[in-house]
């Protein structure tokens, strides 16, 4: 299947209108839920880090170091992408996987087109904007880590902005948006994969969208363990 | 012309073709008909190179399938239209979409021919009022006609319907066969049908092929299968009181 994506490409003219439609609907349409979540988990990390520093010795600023390190190393490139092998993932094998019940697949073969490519490599495009989602999501949930904080009353507007910060390593960025990177991949092919190989009717589109999810959050996971010990292990 | 030459096709023990040889002729309306599981939709989708026979050869106009290279393969099933039994409408376009699809994807044509010759079609199978709608919100009948606009698009050489009459009323049913027929003919298509539909036989047969238990029972045309003595054809053709009047009434002239 891998070989196929690549294989005789789409025409340009209509591709390009595919991977707009992809990042309408992958993109675009996530950045409401990923944006929500964000905001509210990052304050919920804040306010749980703030209920359990109950040491008058250890400094204020620390919500706010541990609210970014959170956010960043983890919450926004890996939880996210869990979250999103549940939309994404379930949206893609679940239109996949009903063109093949619909014999909308068996339509563009018999009419010679490479459908692997046709269905999946704009969705592989699209997804190379998933780091962006990322971003924002990693703006907002220290933003409402901040919000939850200040407002709350746990600690001073400033002294979580010195402790979100603090000790900054540039690095955890790049292992951020690398591990973003390879979640994004996993996020198009795996529920593709499922989608485009399915076999049955409509409960069957609902089974395979189910094994998607699930095939791509455990690789999700363990992709994240391999690459942590990869990148930050040494 | 497509000529089919001895073919076999298995599904593990289960062999399904037991090596079928016919003629689908230009400009007729060939038929394919038989008992469910006598083996007419893996012919059809052996045709198609949807399945791989494991012995025997197609040939469309002289071109042995099993000898082209991939790109062959493709180039050659651009020459293809098929409509599908549920029609395979593309649900996220419109129905002008759907039909210029094929058009977009394989020529160079700019949008303002492409549009043209999609109007011509429209009209062709008198779908013109639908072409903003999507195929959601057409009847069925309607979503056949579609189809069929979007197979003939790209001027085919050969047509494949598989059961085009399939869910539809009578009526329907008879619009679909006599467009299918008038745009075989008009057009010199090889057109290749996978029916149930004994008023079809009896319309547009000009060659009917059937098959039981994946072998070839008889092939004739729509008068030669008012005389046949063939008992599995009788069987299956006439098999209710209608089609036997309707037998009687032709032999008795």
């Amino acid at each position: 299947m891998l070989k196929e994506i690549f294989n005789k490409q789409t025409k340009w003219s209509v591709m390009r209108n595919l991977i707009f439609k992809e990042i309408d609907d992958l993109i675009i349409d996530s950045l409401g839920i990923v944006a929500f979540i964000s905001f509210f988990i990052g304050g919920v990390v804040a306010i749980q880090t703030a209920l359990n520093l109950t040491n008058p010795l250890i400094p204020q600023y620390l919500i706010g170091f541990a609210t970014r390190q959170s956010v960043i190393l983890e919450f926004a490139p890996t939880f996210i992408s869990v979250i999103m092998a549940g939309k994404m993932g379930s949206y893609i094998t679940s239109s996949i996987g009903t063109m093949r019940v619909t014999e909308q697949i068996d339509a563009l073969e018999v009419m010679g087109v490479n459908s692997v490519n046709y269905l999946v490599f704009p969705k592989i495009i699209a997804l190379l904007l998933y780091p962006f989602v990322i971003g924002i999501s990693m703006f907002l949930g220290i933003f409402g880590g901040w919000m939850a904080s200040a407002y709350g009353g746990f600690t001073t507007s400033e002294a979580f902005i010195e402790g979100a910060q603090m000790d900054f390593i540039p690095f955890h960025i790049a292992y951020a948006f690398i591990k973003t990177i390879i979640f994004a991949m996993l996020l198009a092919t795996i529920p593709s994969f499922h989608g485009y190989y399915m076999k049955g009717g409509a409960l069957e589109v609902g089974k395979a969208s189910t094994v998607a999810f699930v095939w791509t959050s455990v690789c999700i996971i363990l992709f994240n363990y391999i690459l942590t010990q990869m990148l930050l292990g040494s | 012309m497509i000529e089919v030459k001895n073919i076999e096709k298995s599904f593990g023990e289960n062999k399904i073709l037991k090596g079928i040889s016919t003629i689908f002729e230009t400009g007729k309306t060939n038929l394919i008909i038989g008992q469910s599981g006598s083996g007419k939709t893996v012919l059809l989708k052996s045709l198609l190179g949807i399945h791989t026979p494991e012995a025997g050869q197609i040939c469309f106009d002289g071109r042995v399938y099993s000898d082209l290279e991939d790109d062959e393969k493709r180039e050659l099933r651009t020459e293809i239209g098929m409509v599908f039994q549920g029609s395979a409408l593309f649900d996220s376009m419109t129905v002008a979409e759907n039909v210029g699809f094929p058009l977009k994807m394989f020529t160079k044509d700019d949008k303002a021919k492409i549009a043209e010759r999609v109007e011509f079609v429209l009209k062709r199978v008198n779908l013109i009022d639908a072409h903003k709608k999507l195929p959601s919100e057409i009847s069925g009948g309607m979503q056949k006609r579609v189809a069929i606009a979007r197979a003939i698009v790209n001027r085919p050489k050969y047509l494949f319907c598989d059961e085009p009459n399939s869910g539809l009323d009578p009526n329907t049913s008879i619009l679909i066969d006599n467009l299918i027929k008038e745009i075989t003919e008009e057009y010199e298509i090889t057109t290749v049908i996978n029916t149930h539909d004994m008023n079809s036989v009896m319309e547009i047969g000009d060659n009917i092929l059937f098959l039981k238990d994946g072998l070839k029972e008889w092939q004739g045309n729509k008068e030669e299968i008012f005389y046949t003595d063939n008992e599995a054809v009788t069987a299956f053709v006439y098999s209710s009181n209608l089609f036997k009047k309707v037998r009687e009434a032709h032999l008795k002239g």
